[in-house]
């Protein structure tokens, strides 16, 4: 009977675990097969690269990255830019960052942190893809994380290529309609446009192609170190069944006097 | 049934058998304890974005000669000094001075053992010239850590120490006060025409 | 230590002698190893160690969280992105104290209910059961003031709601409310002691741990029979039990192997799925999130102080007979610790004879009534207020308080129990004395 329960009840505790959606009752959330997906997911380089790009020829016009070192371009389980490419990378893109000693704007190094962008009122886009719920399934318990994760690039995803064109004027702000955001109007302005940005690798930069990188690159920005994760989550779980078959058979022969004592008498 | 009962008797008893599935058990036990434990050491090691920082760019272009540049590397100031032309002459003019007390560089860009002649103690340009022009050191007194005072201060035209009395030289080297050695290089280099690299 | 005949620590050598003269500690750790334990204790009477190894677990990564974590309004959400990108295995550690709390509580909830079937709240275990509810809130409130310190959205509402309860409080409420947070609202000083007292309760829970082990040690365990050892002889004593070390100590630390593959699989491959997204976000006093939702393991004592609003009966009843003083903001709040408090005077409401609920035949259908109560009642906390779900949060918390208050005083008198072994040997005995009756014996012959 208790084994039975204790599996009711490791169901149940994941079934309760099922936080509402975050943004409040969103539209629906598609999931998108992302490279990442899954225990063997990785990060596509090309993708974050192209990624990137958007984000710093469209995003960061209005949005900060303020909690991501720019020197972790660099990291092999990221977009593994090289160091100089990333220092011309800054150069070509007159990032500059705050200094609290000089009191003024200075060149950034590959040591600071993207810039903080607060001008537009935009949100810092540094865990957006963690602080985003797309779907919660199956029947809102969220096991599906496990293959799918959270859906918070398929969130930012269907945002940015979610405009209907059903846009309003309220109270003398000029709201977008959105298929996606909650309550279905949002003051950001649709930033994506068809071949908006010329992608170096020859990807065809339609609004999808560049609503699914930027995305995965705001996944990795979030979760910077997911494949780092991923090997040790595969490291210990082996290492674990391992050492569980060992303790049971030895537990088993522990045990086997005894219970042999138990059948004899 | 009795067969089955007699076999696993004889699986006991060969006590080999038991002690290499309990060893076993213990090895991985010991592999999985010291695979959760190292993280929890090499926690307090540097992060990222402190080793980040033991590299630096130090722009000088600005510099003029008789001019210094005091920078913050690894929690500690490095003097980076453009000296005139009368520096270097009296820097070399004083190289086998007997009031040298220290006679090693202390530049480890060029090895443990080279002598504390002036010219082994500044960095070459980015041509790979040493003129004698860029002298970069480490702004802390060999005696007990304080930051000596610069621009020509002191009886020798180079740095002072105000805590015990400690004179440098125009090549940063201890010629009087309790200070024991020359005032330490870093590790530097050019990297362009105006840019040092720290560390 | 225990009333159980068994073997003592005799010292050997001349140092050891030496020592146990001045200090038995030796003589203490051994007791506590070679513990006589009864033989057929249960899978489900592994959760004790399960649960001293999440004590440790947390103690220890928490310990190296606050190394890297700045306990200011300012830079805590920006420390904590610190740890989890530039940190040494930073991510790593604070994953596992993340979802450490989670394999806590899922541990504790298994423990408390395996103590509600088979009785080990009875007599002579009162004091073992009070102890542990005493360890159950302390930890509830550890868990709470953590989950403030990331200083997310979801960290600064929850504090925001849950101090507010004590708001409620008639007269001093407000004061307390106040003296709690340290000013009008959650601020810098909330976060101070927050992660002061984050830091202190684990300790007092590992005393209390200790407490509770001294307790159960001096009593001997429960076991899934309810029968107890016999203790008038040597022989029949060493009969019903085997020593913990290393019967139990090798079974138990399999079981926990086995949990860590869980455990280890949701750290590495899921390790936001018990979180909550907003509290990615760093806290923002002018906007409150969509859903205020507490972490899973507070949801059905939630459901249970929301179930209570204004049009309850008896809700309406307490405000008429304390002429108002009782309001519903303030009857959830008692029906919430309510809730609890029943939990722990179980030991003085059940009247039955019988200890073990498998030999209960009654008592086994309303105890998985209550179970399948408390699942619900983890479901509904998570939704919102509105619709059908007070009305089912109304009848799973009307049923919480019955099962205790009511059901369990009266099952004592009505029902008509099994006939339970005369020992536990007679029991070990039936359990392997016939083959194919589990899944572990089933395998025997084929060794």
């Amino acid at each position: 009977m208790f084994r039975k329960l204790a599996l009711t009840a490791l169901t149940a505790v994941a079934l309760a675990g099922s936080p509402a959606l975050a943004a409040g009752e969103g539209g629906h959330v598609e999931n998108i097969r992302f490279s990442f997906d899954g225990p063997f997911g990785t990060f596509d380089q090309n993708q974050l690269q192209r990624g990137l790009q958007v984000y710093t020829e469209v995003c960061s016009a209005c949005h900060g990255l303020r909690y991501v070192p720019i020197r972790t371009l660099s990291d092999e389980d990221g977009p593994g830019i090289p160091p100089d490419q990333v220092r011309a990378y800054i150069e070509q893109n007159f990032i500059e960052v705050w200094d609290e000693d000089l009191r003024d704007y200075r060149a950034a190094t590959p040591e600071d942190n993207f810039p903080e962008n607060t001008a537009a009122g935009a949100p810092d886009l540094s865990m957006m893809a963690k602080a985003r719920l797309g779907f919660h399934g199956p029947w809102g318990t969220g096991l599906n994380s496990l293959v799918n994760g959270i859906g918070g690039p398929e969130y930012i995803a269907a945002l940015l290529s979610g405009y209907n064109g059903h846009d309003e004027e309220m109270a003398g702000t000029f709201l977008y309609g959105n298929d996606v955001f909650p309550g279905g109007l949002i003051s950001m302005a649709p930033p994506l446009w068809e071949d908006g940005v010329e992608y170096n690798d020859g990807t065809a930069a339609t609004i999808e192609q560049q609503a699914e990188d930027v995305a995965a690159f705001l996944m990795w920005a979030a979760e910077p170190q997911m494949m780092a994760r991923k090997r040790m989550g595969f490291t210990a779980v082996i290492l674990l069944i391992l050492l569980s078959t060992l303790l049971y058979l030895t537990n088993k022969r522990l045990w086997a006097p005894v219970k042999r004592a138990a059948k004899e008498s | 049934m009795r067969e089955t009962l007699s076999v696993s008797h004889a699986e006991d008893h060969p006590s080999t058998r038991r002690d290499f599935l309990y060893y076993a058990t213990g090895g991985v036990g010991a592999v999985a304890t010291g695979a959760a434990v190292w993280p929890l050491i090499n926690q307090m090691n540097p992060s990222a974005d402190v080793q980040a920082a033991s590299t630096k760019r130090v722009d000088v272009a600005d510099l003029a000669p008789g001019t210094q540049l005091t920078v913050l590397f690894l929690g500690k100031p490095i003097f980076i000094r453009r000296r005139t032309e009368e520096e270097i002459a009296q820097g070399r003019a004083d190289d086998g001075a007997a009031n040298i007390v220290d006679g090693n560089a202390r530049n480890p860009n060029i090895g443990d053992n080279a002598s504390a002649a002036d010219e082994n103690r500044t960095l070459a340009d980015f041509s790979g010239e040493n003129t004698g022009e860029w002298l970069v050191m480490w702004g802390v007194c060999t005696h007990l850590g304080c930051v000596p005072l610069g621009d020509g201060a002191g009886d020798f035209g180079g740095w002072f120490c105000p805590c015990h009395g400690s004179h440098y030289d125009t090549a940063g080297r201890i010629r009087r006060g309790p200070a024991p050695e020359n005032l330490w290089v870093p590790n530097a280099a050019f990297v362009d025409e105006t840019t040092i690299l720290l560390g | 230590m225990s009333g159980i005949p068994h073997d003592h620590y005799e010292p050997k050598s001349n140092g050891a002698k030496w020592l146990h003269r001045r200090l038995p500690v030796v003589g203490l750790i051994y007791d506590t190893l070679m513990i006589p334990t009864p033989k057929n204790l249960n899978w489900m009477w592994i959760w004790g160690i399960v649960l001293a190894f999440c004590l440790v677990m947390q103690i220890v990564t928490g310990i190296i969280l606050v190394m890297h974590y700045t306990p200011h309004v300012d830079l805590a959400f920006a420390s904590v992105e610190h740890i989890m990108r530039n940190v040494n295995g930073g991510w790593a550690i604070r994953y596992i104290h993340m979802n450490g709390a989670s394999l806590f509580f899922i541990a504790v909830y298994l423990h408390i209910f395996r103590g509600l079937y088979y009785g080990s709240y009875k007599a002579p275990r009162e004091v073992t059961w009070i102890i542990g509810m005493l360890i159950y809130l302390m930890m509830m409130g550890t868990a709470f003031m953590g989950y403030v310190l990331p200083w997310g959205q979801m960290s600064f509402w929850g504090a925001t709601v849950i101090t507010g309860l004590f708001g409620a409080i008639p007269f001093i409420g407000d004061a307390i409310q106040t003296w709690l947070l340290g000013g009008p609202a959650v601020d810098n000083a909330t976060l101070n002691r927050f992660l002061s007292l984050h830091y202190l309760l684990p300790f007092v829970i590992a005393g209390l741990v200790v407490v509770h082990i001294w307790a159960f040690h001096h009593t001997g365990n429960n076991n899934p029979t309810g029968v107890e050892v016999r203790r008038t002889s040597r022989k029949e004593a060493d009969a019903d039990t085997l020593p913990f070390w290393p019967y139990f100590v090798i079974k138990d630390v399999f079981a926990l192997a086995v949990v860590l593959v869980g455990f280890f699989a949701v750290v590495g491959f899921m390790p936001n799925f018990l979180g909550h997204p907003d509290n990615y976000i760093e806290a923002n006093a002018l906007a409150t999130p969509a859903h205020i939702v507490p972490e899973w393991y507070f949801l059905p004592f939630y459901a249970i102080l929301r179930a209570f609003d204004s049009e309850v009966w008896v809700v309406i009843a307490a405000n008429w007979l304390t002429g108002g003083i009782v309001d519903a903001k303030f009857f959830g709040v008692i029906a919430m610790f309510g809730a609890i408090a029943v939990m722990a005077i179980v030991p003085w409401l059940d009247t039955s004879s019988v200890r073990s609920g498998r030999y209960r035949p009654m008592f086994k259908w309303w105890f998985a009534l209550l179970v399948v109560d408390f699942m619900v009642l983890m479901w509904v906390g998570a939704r919102p207020a509105e619709g059908i779900y007070p009305y089912i949060a109304l009848i799973g918390s009307a049923y919480w308080f019955a099962y205790f208050l009511v059901i369990l005083p009266l099952l004592g008198i009505f029902e008509k129990p099994l006939p339970q072994p005369a020992t536990i040997e007679e029991d070990f005995k039936e359990h392997y004395g016939k083959s194919g009756s589990n899944g572990d014996n089933a395998a025997t012959p084929a060794e």
